[in-house]
């Protein structure tokens, strides 16, 4: 009871004491001010960066896998590019043998003009895809009808066209039954695809004219086609065994030797995410170095000004010793100032911080929509002011603890 | 004035110096029993003999006025009584605790409870209520913590200050702030009231005034040694301890004390023929017969 009671007159004693000093509080935490500021801005920058990156991640599917042609480094006497090019004979092995892949769909990304009308758009980007590459992608269609299982069999000269492409080749609001020449084939518009909401980060612009045709029309565009495939996995966590099982299939089938580099790649978006997390926690560790040299800089005008405080209020302790006080008490009392002064810099650090979040939240945009003070950044900006104090205040503590109470009476 | 060498032998009291306590408390309790106390210090390479063999009785309800010039240690006795410092050889035993063996913390705790400091400057937390202030022993005591309150009211009551009980320092006279300063010395109902030259700081009506309010507190039985060098307020003790060289020069009954009582008359020639005010009553039955 006697150390709750003792805790909390300290602790009121220690608010009494920085409130009539408000200025000279203020100024001495700046320190602690400045590093609580810098833990909760670059918490919360990385939190927007991160939910900002995911967030771009995000509009692939989480479950979503790339397979494409990858030349190992310093082996261009072995291999060719032409031999190195995904076949269709190895996504149907694929979509065969592995276990972990849901669906896949060869890629193959042509440019070419596109007229409508008196309307010519002279490099557009076509691609061709089987149809589960709308479940893959996420992307489906708003009207009409997607890719069909038809289309693919029998070649039609169907397509899909994105909303920018309505507008830039003036059709009409619901082009169905519209014909568009492609490379001057005539390709019937059966609907209107998603538009892909890719962010200047990946290079993507995302008001750009795009065409879908399926797989095999487009083989018949082009006759040596660069291809690649993307896949999805069964469950976003086994984006690991899907890649191994890949690996496996496109290993046997270009009967690599067991030494020999792959000779196409793998990605997962799940891996991608992961880097990101990896990137951000490494971050962290930087930012709580830098966060560590602040508030080490803080500390030490914590410590002066508590110094300063001791000898200035040396009186005051003889008087409290000769009432009584026992040592340890007043270590207690000038410790819990060194406390709350670092608390108060760490809540004025917080507050600017905070402030200033809330303004760039205000700020349209995808990255500072996403900025948020994240719980760690509070907790440890807390738990470092909090150490600080302990750290720095300890020293001035002792040194009042130990006044002689009949010196200390007749200080000057 | 009578020389200082005669006045320990001027008396036909046969009682050891530092036990002459008044004939009417020699029944009393023992508040305070110094035992042949020495002080040293280092002052660089020398060795400062603060105290040489001091023996010193006081009894629960006496006054007693511990007189000497600066540099008689007086300031280390009261240092010592107020345990702030112990004796570098002998005992002292306050209220029949040995603390000149006692540790740091154990003195801290007799300090709070069984002393009540008053001092020269009030010391007063400025920055705090008269209420607060004399709450301030009761915060490091482990007793009385819930009536805390209760307690500072009452003591600032018992002074006479209980409409000023939310007044900070600033807002009182020096009069008043002495009133707080000896309410919070009380307030811990402790053993001896150790006032350290009280008036010091104050005018001579205030100096009444305070002086008034040690008699009263007297009368009510409180113990109280009052350090000073003022014979006028030593005056209002009931016995006069003189220090001179870290030794007992003289121990007296005021009415018995010869400078006293040679001052007393000294002051009522000066002041033609009438008590002045400041001069104590207790003085008053020795040298009116002295007249």
């Amino acid at each position: 009871m006697i150390i709750i009671r003792l805790l909390y007159q300290t602790v009121a004693l220690a608010i009494a004491q920085v409130w009539a000093n408000k200025v000279r509080a203020i100024l001495t935490t700046l320190g602690i001010i400045i590093a609580v500021w810098a833990v909760i801005t670059t918490g919360a920058a990385m939190q927007g960066f991160r939910g900002f990156i995911l967030n771009q991640f995000s509009v692939f599917g989480a479950n979503q896998l790339w397979i494409f042609p990858r030349m190992p480094p310093d082996q261009r006497d072995r291999f060719s590019f032409r031999q190195i090019r995904i076949t269709m004979k190895e996504i149907d092995l694929i979509d065969d043998y592995c276990e972990s892949i849901a669906l896949i769909t060869p890629i193959m990304q042509i440019n070419s003009s596109v007229q409508h009308g008196d309307r010519v758009r002279p490099v557009v980007n076509i691609t061709a895809v089987r149809p589960s590459w709308h479940e893959i992608e996420q992307r489906f269609v708003t009207i009409g009808r997607p890719i069909m299982q038809s289309d693919e069999d029998e070649a039609l000269q169907v397509c899909l066209v994105n909303a920018k492409g309505i507008e830039e080749l003036a059709l009409p609001s619901d082009p169905s039954g519209t014909s568009i020449l492609v490379e001057g084939r005539r390709f019937l518009v059966v609907g209107v695809v998603e538009s892909k909401s890719v962010s200047p980060v990946f290079g993507g612009d995302e008001a750009q004219t795009e065409v879908i045709i399926p797989f095999r029309t487009g083989q018949k565009m082009r006759s040596d086609p660069r291809i690649y495939a993307t896949a999805a996995t069964v469950r976003p966590d086994l984006f690991e065994d899907a890649k191994a099982e890949v690996r496996a299939v496109l290993r046997r089938e270009r009967k690599l030797n067991p030494d020999d580099p792959d000779t196409f790649g793998i990605e997962a978006i799940q891996q991608v995410i992961q880097t990101v997390q990896r990137v951000t926690t490494a971050m962290t560790g930087i930012l709580i170095g830098v966060v560590g040299v602040a508030l080490v800089v803080g500390g030490v005008g914590i410590m002066n000004i508590m110094l300063v405080s001791v000898s200035e209020r040396t009186r005051e302790i003889g008087l409290r010793k000769a009432m009584g006080a026992r040592p340890e008490v007043i270590l207690l009392q000038f410790l819990v100032e060194a406390i709350v002064l670092c608390l108060i810099g760490c809540m004025v650090g917080m507050a600017v911080a905070g402030a200033l979040v809330f303004a760039a939240r205000s700020i349209d945009h995808e990255f500072t929509r996403a900025l948020m003070v994240p719980m760690w950044a509070v907790t440890l900006s807390v738990g470092f002011s909090i150490a600080t104090g302990v750290i720095f205040g300890m020293f001035p503590a002792i040194k009042a603890a130990r006044l002689n109470p009949i010196d200390a009476l007749r200080h000057e | 004035m009578t020389d200082l060498v005669d006045i320990s032998t001027s008396t036909a009291d046969t009682r050891p110096l530092g036990s002459r306590s008044n004939l009417e408390y020699t029944a009393n309790p023992i508040a305070i029993e110094v035992r042949a106390a020495h002080k040293n210090y280092k002052m660089g390479a020398d060795i400062v003999r603060a105290l040489r063999g001091v023996d010193l009785v006081v009894r629960r309800n006496e006054f007693v006025a511990i007189m000497g010039s600066s540099g008689s240690g007086k300031s280390t006795l009261m240092n010592i009584l107020g345990c702030l410092d112990r004796p570098t050889e002998g005992s002292y035993l306050l209220a029949g605790k040995p603390t000149h063996i006692a540790t740091a913390a154990q003195l801290a705790r007799i300090r709070n409870e069984e002393i009540g400091f008053v001092f020269q400057s009030f010391e007063l937390l400025p920055r705090e209520t008269a209420l607060s202030n004399v709450m301030l022993p009761l915060l490091y005591s482990r007793k009385h913590w819930l009536g805390a309150r209760r307690l500072a009211t009452k003591a600032l009551e018992r002074v006479g200050l209980g409409n000023r009980m939310d007044h900070r320092p600033n807002q009182l006279s020096g009069g008043q702030r002495q009133r707080v300063a000896i309410a919070r010395a009380l307030v811990n109902q402790p053993s001896i009231l150790l006032a350290d030259e009280p008036t010091g700081n104050l005018d001579s009506k205030t100096s009444e005034e305070i002086i008034a309010l040690f008699q009263e507190l007297h009368d009510q039985g409180q113990t109280i040694v009052i350090v000073t060098h003022e014979e006028n307020v030593a005056g209002n003790a009931r016995r006069i301890v003189r220090l001179r060289d870290g030794q007992i020069l003289s121990d007296h009954p005021t009415n018995e004390d010869p400078v006293h009582t040679d001052y007393v008359r000294r002051a009522i020639v000066l002041s033609g023929g009438v008590l002045p005010a400041i001069v104590s009553a207790a003085a008053l039955d020795k040298t009116g017969a002295a007249q």
